[in-house]
């Protein structure tokens, strides 16, 4: 009891610094920037985009950004419970609301073809056809959080400034091109079948699942119990609460995608 | 006799058995967690004699049933779509599949795995017991709908030919 009230003690001064703040929100802010810019600039040649992905593109932005900024990132940062409630926002919900704004459509409209095509050439590198396979995001997404909470890694990432900001980029970007594999909103260099992303889905979901557990059962080092099965359960119920988004997207996606085949190959008789 | 087949029950008939068997284990799977975990607070979300296997397959289940719920009432609106939808079909399987769901729930993970029990601090028999049983009913209650329905597709094809 008395470790626990002296561990807080040590916590409460300890809030985040905001070079780290303002290192971890900038990119948001400059992707609302760029793409509100866009869509200005999409409007000017007169080819409009539907303002509900604008909206998910600023829900997304708003949502990573008050996670890794105070008063939420102190809080995160001295209370488990509540980082896993931050994780929630920058891994999962905040980024599939930006893949549903699909960005990079609205990036190639807006370039002149010029620059659009370059663009569609970096996407065709090897390195993004690597990741075009779910199973690529999807081992780093749930990999990256086993090695969090499983190894000495989350205690690193609470003194150590680089660690705390690259940690925040991975769980970010691993959530992204998570839901940005599962569901093709934007133009991909390599579509993989609905079968294939189901499973990959229901595996990351499964991984995701146990590890909360393990969580609940085994707190990772420095974190009381307390807070430990708190975070746990967040994780567990929250992860679900997300999840059946992108499900449902993916099997409307899968259920339309049958109607066209109809259409297009119409069986007579 | 009963009422004919339509020509598309008779193609989807596979489909509708296995869109009613993911229905009914993600619906129990639902029912499991929303009465027995979150009303109740007779399971727990995890006790200290969990083993790890216990884990492992209580987050696999979880994951693809929660999938399945989705993906089955998906196809089930796909099969309307198509005309094809075979009630009495689908309804056998979904008792197939929620029935097996539980004597996997009962037997597997609450008995072998020690995921966790029915309930806690009483006597666990009756529960296991009725938890079982009542199990047991279901999947013979919908492997006799889904037999019977087998049947009426042999007729048809036999009407077929």
């Amino acid at each position: 009891m008395m470790e626990h009230q002296h561990e807080n003690m040590a916590h409460t001064t300890h809030s985040m610094d905001s070079i780290t703040q303002i290192l971890l929100s900038a990119p948001f802010i400059i992707g609302l920037l760029l793409y509100i810019t866009a869509v200005i600039f999409s409007k000017r040649q007169n080819k409009a985009w539907p303002i509900y992905r604008t909206v998910l593109w600023t829900a997304g932005s708003v949502l990573c950004f008050i996670t890794v900024v105070n008063p939420l990132a102190s809080i995160a940062h001295q209370n488990f419970t509540m980082h896993m409630f931050g994780h929630l926002l920058l891994g999962m919900l905040g980024p599939l609301f930006m893949v549903l704004a699909a960005p990079m459509t609205l990036l190639l409209r807006t370039l002149p073809t010029r620059y659009a095509k370059k663009v569609t050439a970096v996407l065709r590198s090897p390195i993004f056809h690597f990741l075009s396979n779910p199973v690529v995001p999807a081992v780093l997404n749930i990999g990256g959080l086993w090695l969090l909470y499983t190894t000495g890694l989350y205690s690193m990432m609470e003194t150590i400034m680089w660690v705390h900001v690259l940690v925040h980029l991975h769980v970010f970007l691993a959530g992204y091109f998570f839901a940005a594999t599962l569901l093709y909103i934007d133009p991909i260099p390599y579509r993989y079948s609905y079968i294939y992303r189901s499973l990959v889905l229901i595996l990351a979901l499964a991984g995701h699942k146990i590890l909360s557990k393990v969580i609940y059962a085994y707190p990772p080092e420095g974190v009381p119990r307390a807070e430990a099965e708190a975070g746990g359960m967040l994780m567990y119920y929250g992860g679900d609460a997300v999840d059946i988004v992108i499900i449902i997207i993916l099997c409307y996606q899968w259920y339309q995608s049958k109607r066209t085949r109809e259409v297009r190959y119409p069986v007579t008789g | 006799m009963k009422k004919e087949l339509t020509q598309e029950q008779f193609s989807y008939s596979g489909r509708n058995v296995l869109s009613g068997f993911l229905f009914g284990l993600g619906m129990v799977a639902f029912i499991d967690e929303a009465i027995f975990h979150q009303l109740l607070h007779w399971h727990h979300f995890y006790d200290r004699s969990t083993t790890e296997i216990g884990l492992i397959s209580d987050g696999l289940f979880h994951a693809f049933s929660w999938f399945a719920t989705v993906g089955a009432l998906f196809m089930l609106v796909d099969l309307r779509r198509r005309g094809a939808w075979w009630k009495k079909r689908w309804l056998g399987g979904m008792t197939l599949g929620a029935g097996l769901f539980n004597l996997y729930d009962g037997i597997i993970q609450h008995k072998l795995m020690q995921l966790h029990q029915i309930r806690y601090g009483v006597d666990l028999l009756p529960y296991d017991l009725i938890w079982n049983i009542l199990a047991g009913i279901m999947v013979i209650a919908g492997g006799i709908v889904v037999y019977q329905t087998q049947k009426q597709l042999k007729l048809h094809k036999g009407e077929l030919r």
